[in-house]
């Protein structure tokens, strides 16, 4: 018989809590930081912090089911010859072939295109199952160019310059060795096997001087027909916003830091960056300072996870959002079924993180030819489309119950706030006052 | 055919590139001033002589075509080059070539820094000197320097080869001096005849990779 000891008097320190005790002792132990994939997990403000205001006395609902509640978008109207339709206000966000596996970025684009909406490309090219499944994909231009070509850009239906994500804005990427497999090396021009850093800055441009003729450069080799988007990870976003405006972009994505990366540093991923919630409000300010509100169309990204998240998001003033994280858990990220196989990695469903390291048992975020093909493309883009629709569903249920017949016309008076902070950073008055704390301050 | 860009857009002249009639059409351009985007995505094999300095991203893109600058090149010159010929009678500045994956980029006098900036593939003949920093991130291809290179030349370098007839203001990190051997000597002197610059080629050395710090290690970390 063993002596059991009492340990409810035992106090945890608030600072050295158990994961950070744990943390120092793997840093002591390894000599190098964490890296992970997925986004911020600390706790932020979010549209979780928001409430709408349905209909009452004053306003007037419609009815669910009957009562129609638009969901079209078209997104690229500034310059672009063939603007972007979709016919739901969400996108597939930008995830590499490298970061992912095949299937899962066929099943991706499967899903984006059975629901009407667009699919996004990543570090490492476009492929052409990913070009073959999906009815709309965005070319992500980016700072390593890896698989970069005209012939690809020309394929696109939009380009999307990226200058920085969410998880990590100011930095790069590193796509380590054991996930570069022969097709991806050969995509990116490299040996197979090495790590492959993805810059944290573009090689020839410099500022948004010289972005506003790459922009021309690009609508040049592409003729004007398409769109183009320019991404950033939110930190100024006021600043930000309106030098993509004046770069000349069709479409502004404003990623927060809850947007998910593939392989990043977790004091990177937590340390930087402004939360999702905040980032909209300062889009929405910045275009609107310029009267280019609805002119640019404003994409936002970063945790967006339900119906609600997509109302408020487009309340406050976007046309449209980006998910990433909440798409691959779609697809069967973190399933339990999988929970034997993430014990042996130390890990358990819905804590896995380790994107980066290619072992991921339920064949989304890897290389291996053995894992990947547990991924059925056409199941996994069914899950996708089904999740695409659930989302749609919700939003315009709380579109109607605002009594809106598009769900573009949700607004900020359709809002309130339930915390102080909340209230600040969105501009959207404190629930049950007319309060909003801050409000007049500068950026 | 002729194009004046005094009188045309950028634009115009881009979109006859991109027709099929260009397709071993000759085209001359006169007034460029220094006009950005000159000759952008070229896709067949044209021949283009443009008369004048052009800016930014002049031949970006290129694919097929022969390009001539009788002039001074801005940044980015035959960015993400795939495939052609390019050449600059004059001088070119900050980033030419850069992620350029084929092709043939000759610029008979001085690049500035940067040149070849993460270079996959393409060949860059510089006949004179280049700027700080160049060949970085440099994946593959052949960069030729016949003067010196400024500081940090080839940091970070992957396959890429770098061959340099006088100094390095000092190499980058994980770049090393190689040996020259016939072989070596042999490309070299291909790609110098391709570009119409007489030089030995036993008067270069090569640089290349170390290959030191191709997988993340702790211990390398003060390299950086």
């Amino acid at each position: 018989m063993t002596n059991k000891i009492d340990t409810s008097w035992l106090r945890e320190s608030a600072t050295f809590t158990k994961p950070v005790i744990r943390e120092i002792q793997r840093a002591a132990n390894e000599g190098i930081y964490d890296i992970r994939g997925a986004g911020a997990k600390r706790t932020v403000p979010t549209f979780d912090d928001l409430l709408f205001l349905g209909a009452s006395m004053s306003r007037y609902p419609l009815e669910g089911y009957r009562e129609t509640c638009e969901t079209e978008v078209t997104l690229g109207t500034r310059f672009a010859k063939n603007p972007v339709k979709i016919s739901t206000p969400i996108t597939i966000a930008g995830m590499s072939f490298g970061a992912l596996s095949a299937p899962a970025k066929e099943a991706l684009g499967r899903g984006a295109s059975e629901v009407g909406t667009s699919t996004t490309t990543g570090d490492g090219g476009m492929t052409p199952e990913e070009r073959g499944h999906s009815s709309k994909l965005v070319y992500q231009y980016l700072p390593s160019r890896y698989g970069m070509n005209p012939d690809d850009l020309r394929k696109a239906d939009a380009i999307e310059v990226v200058v920085g994500q969410g998880a990590k804005p100011g930095g790069g990427g590193m796509l380590l060795g054991q996930k570069i497999s022969d097709r991806v090396a050969d995509m990116r021009n490299l040996p197979k096997g090495i790590d492959q850093r993805s810059a944290c800055r573009h090689p020839d441009w410099t500022g948004p001087d010289d972005l506003e003729i790459k922009v021309q450069e690009l609508r040049e080799i592409t003729d004007w027909q398409i769109p183009i988007y320019i991404k950033v990870g939110a930190t100024r976003t006021f600043f930000d916003v309106q030098l993509a405006v004046k770069a000349g972009a069709d479409v502004v994505v404003v990623d927060g830091m809850q947007g998910g990366t593939a392989a990043t540093q977790d004091i990177f991923i937590e340390h930087v960056g402004i939360p999702t919630l905040p980032a909209t409000r300062m889009a929405v300010d910045a275009l609107k300072d310029m009267d280019m509100h609805r002119k640019v169309q404003l994409i936002v990204s970063g945790g967006i996870r339900t119906g609600a998240d997509v109302a408020k998001a487009l309340a406050m003033g976007a046309d449209a959002v980006s998910i990433g994280t909440a798409a691959l858990i779609a697809m069967g990220d973190n399933a339990d079924e999988f929970e034997e196989e993430y014990n042996a990695l130390g890990t358990s469903a819905g804590y896995y993180d380790d994107w980066q390291n290619g072992q991921d048992p339920t064949g989304i975020s890897t290389q291996s030819d053995e894992l990947a093909r547990r991924l059925d493309p056409a199941l996994a883009g069914r899950r996708v489309a089904n999740y695409l629709r659930c989302l749609t569903l919700e939003t315009q249920t709380l579109a109607r119950a605002a009594g809106k017949s598009n769900v573009r016309n949700l607004e900020p008076e359709d809002l309130v706030a339930l915390t102080v902070e909340a209230s600040a950073m969105a501009r959207i008055p404190l629930a049950g006052t007319d309060w909003i704390p801050g409000h007049g301050g500068r950026y | 055919m002729k194009f004046d860009l005094q009188d045309n857009e950028v634009r115009a002249l881009n979109q006859a590139l991109h027709t099929e009639d260009a397709a071993n059409a000759s085209f001359s351009v006169v007034n460029p001033g220094g006009k950005h985007n000159v000759a952008a995505g070229a896709m067949f094999a044209t021949s283009v002589d443009v008369h004048g300095h052009v800016g930014y991203y002049c031949a970006g893109m290129n694919q097929n075509a022969t390009i001539q600058i009788h002039g001074n090149a801005g940044p980015g010159l035959a960015e993400n080059m795939m495939s052609g010929r390019v050449e600059v009678n004059g001088n070119a500045s900050q980033y030419c070539g850069a992620t350029a994956h084929g092709g043939l980029l000759v610029v008979r006098g001085d690049a500035a820094a940067r040149c070849g900036i993460s270079m996959k593939g393409v060949d860059i003949v510089i006949g004179g000197s280049i700027g700080h920093m160049s060949a970085f991130m440099a994946q593959s291809g052949r960069l030729v320097i016949c003067g010196d290179a400024g500081d940090s030349l080839g940091d970070s370098i992957y396959e890429a080869q770098i061959y340099l007839r006088g100094s390095a203001a000092s190499l980058g990190t994980d770049c090393i001096e190689k040996e020259m051997t016939a072989s070596h000597l042999e490309e070299l002197a291909v790609l110098l005849e391709q570009s119409g610059i007489e030089h030995d080629p036993a008067s270069f050395r090569r640089y290349g990779s170390a290959r030191q710090l191709y997988n993340f290690n702790i211990d390398n970390v003060s390299a950086y």
